[in-house]
């Protein structure tokens, strides 16, 4: 018989090995296709290589071929996730080059859009990151087939709108391409109602879990300067103690009419991230609720009925046109030279660098946090590599 | 710090500087003053959040490369510029500066192959490794094809 002590193991590990381990592309907490290069030693990471470009499509290239009509629609194709954001911008450039008139029912109608989106993108986030981080969660799938249900409304008020789902085309230069259908002002006041309630629900069933506590706080801290160096912005930016909300602080459209509240939390890591984008649901609610209580009756387009694509033109000039999106500052930078296209457009997608913050703050962390972190960082691969 | 107080500041600062009232407060530059610019900037303006970075393809009368940075305290916004000549395609990196020039220096060197002096590790970042040509350049053609294919 041996003895009732258990034999203790040495295992011949001093920290003298390092292993290089590709974390993707092809890796479910990545939410696309993104490759990290990591280098560890034992189960602390000490390096990240972020390699991406898998979804690289050119869009600037591309946009230099398309007409400011054509364009738009293919917009939506970057951050598809939060599409109508990324239409606004573009058209919003065009629009400040042209000083196009925009009438104040189609500025009501792109506020609304644009909030309803922020609800739906925040609401895929909190399911697909609290999917990441698992069986700790109540059966990890719970949550995110909630979100899901809940995501579906909204996508079916968008597509009563627009007749698309993910992809719209919504924007045109000079306004919106759409007016509300009867009875859609109704349906999507019940639809802010449910989700309002269900809201609550989320909160209370993850900050009661220990699990879902224990792995977001404290993991993930980005500095107020680290913030500022590398340009991360939305609730990545207003996580890290900064109050910098471009609805707030260079208002467009007509944000400077509306109420509501730009959350901030100093601490800057996963959970300061995860409280304000809780408090931005609601407060998209909110704007949702004043849009449709307020909105003026007239045309939701300056330039209706154009017969063919080429008839926008813009003069020469140049404008950069941003927009606070789900993910942070969304910009267009746009150079017109008269003619019906542009000359050089530049993406400034706020994936890309709040993407770009990661190899400053992983290292030092457990492989796993690195899902943790990913998902707080909230990144869509089409705006990262356009 | 308001945006005439900028622009005086910049005034005694850079003689050679073209200022243009914004917003946002476009200034333009000889290269040489692309770094010292920056860092004044970054100093004494108090941009320090860094926005992006890009380049413009004019042709025959060579690159611009275009900067954005804030004071997000102030709600100061400039868009800072300098020309390369034809035939120049290096420019001082602003990486050492600030860190969120890294990716973006990379994707303009991916791009338009502005090499940025003083970037610590310059090498593509949206296309592989292997590619050719520079894909934003007015002259990389987009209606014909580029072997090998992929």
């Amino acid at each position: 018989m041996s003895s009732a002590t258990p034999t203790r193991v040495e295992l011949d590990y001093a920290g003298s090995e390092r292993l290089t381990m590709n974390m993707g592309p092809q890796h479910p907490s990545a939410h696309g296709v993104f490759r990290a290069v990591l280098t560890l030693e034992g189960e602390t990471v000490i390096d990240v290589d972020a390699v991406i470009g898998y979804l690289h499509r050119c869009h600037e290239k591309l946009a230099e071929t398309l007409t400011y009509a054509q364009y738009p629609s293919i917009a939506s194709k970057t951050d598809y996730v939060a599409a109508m954001t990324s239409e606004f911008a573009y058209v919003r450039a065009a629009e400040m080059i042209g000083k196009i008139e925009v009438p104040q029912r189609a500025e009501y109608l792109r506020v609304l859009v644009s909030e309803l989106q922020r609800v739906a993108s925040h609401l895929l986030w909190l399911g697909t990151w609290c999917m990441d981080m698992g069986g700790a969660l109540g059966g990890g799938a719970t949550i995110f087939l909630y979100t899901i249900r809940e995501r579906e409304l909204i996508l079916d008020l968008f597509e009563s709108l627009v007749g698309a789902r993910l992809l719209y085309g919504f924007f045109q230069v000079g306004g919106v391409r759409y007016d509300l259908p009867d009875g859609w002002a109704a349906s999507c006041l019940e639809t802010v109602d449910v989700l309002d309630g269900r809201i609550s629900e989320y909160e209370r069933m993850l900050e009661d879990n220990p699990f879902f506590m224990a792995r977001a706080e404290g993991v993930g801290v980005i500095s107020r300067e680290l913030a500022e160096d590398v340009g991360i912005s939305g609730p990545l930016l207003r996580g890290s103690g900064v109050a910098y909300d471009l609805r707030r602080a260079e208002p467009y459209s007509v944000y400077g009419d509306l109420d509501f509240v730009v959350p901030v939390e100093s601490s800057g890591d996963c959970l300061a991230r995860y409280r304000v984008r809780m408090v931005e649901f609601r407060e998209s609610l909110k704007i949702v609720r004043q849009v449709l209580d307020t909105l003026p009756a007239g045309p939701v387009s300056s330039r209706p009925g154009l017969k063919s694509v080429a008839q926008t033109r813009i003069p020469k000039g140049e404008a950069y046109a941003r927009i606070e999106g789900a993910r942070g500052e969304v910009g267009c930078y746009l150079i017109a030279d008269g003619s019906a296209k542009p000359y050089r457009m530049k993406w400034r997608g706020a994936s890309f660098s709040n993407l770009a913050v990661l190899p400053h703050i992983i290292p030092g962390h457990k492989v796993s946090d690195i899902v943790a972190i990913m998902g707080s960082v909230d990144p869509v691969f089409g705006e990262v590599d356009r | 710090m308001t945006s005439e107080h900028a622009t005086t500041l910049i005034g005694e600062r850079f003689g050679s500087a073209q200022v243009e009232n914004g917003p946002p407060l476009t200034v333009t530059l000889p290269v040489d003053a692309w770094l010292p610019f920056a860092q004044f900037a970054k100093d004494e303006l108090r941009c320090r959040y860094f926005s992006f970075l890009t380049a413009v393809d004019w042709k025959d009368q060579g690159l611009d490369v275009v900067l954005k940075i804030d004071n997000v305290d102030d709600n100061l916004s400039l868009i800072v510029k300098t020309r390369l000549e034809p035939g120049v395609s290096s420019c001082p990196s602003l990486t050492p500066l600030y860190r969120g020039a890294n990716w973006m220096e990379r994707e303009a060197y991916d791009m338009f192959g502005i090499v940025f002096e003083g970037h610590p590790d310059l090498r593509r970042i949206l296309l592989t490794d292997d590619w050719e040509g520079h894909p934003l350049l007015k002259s990389y053609a987009v209606d014909t094809p580029h072997p090998p294919y992929r």
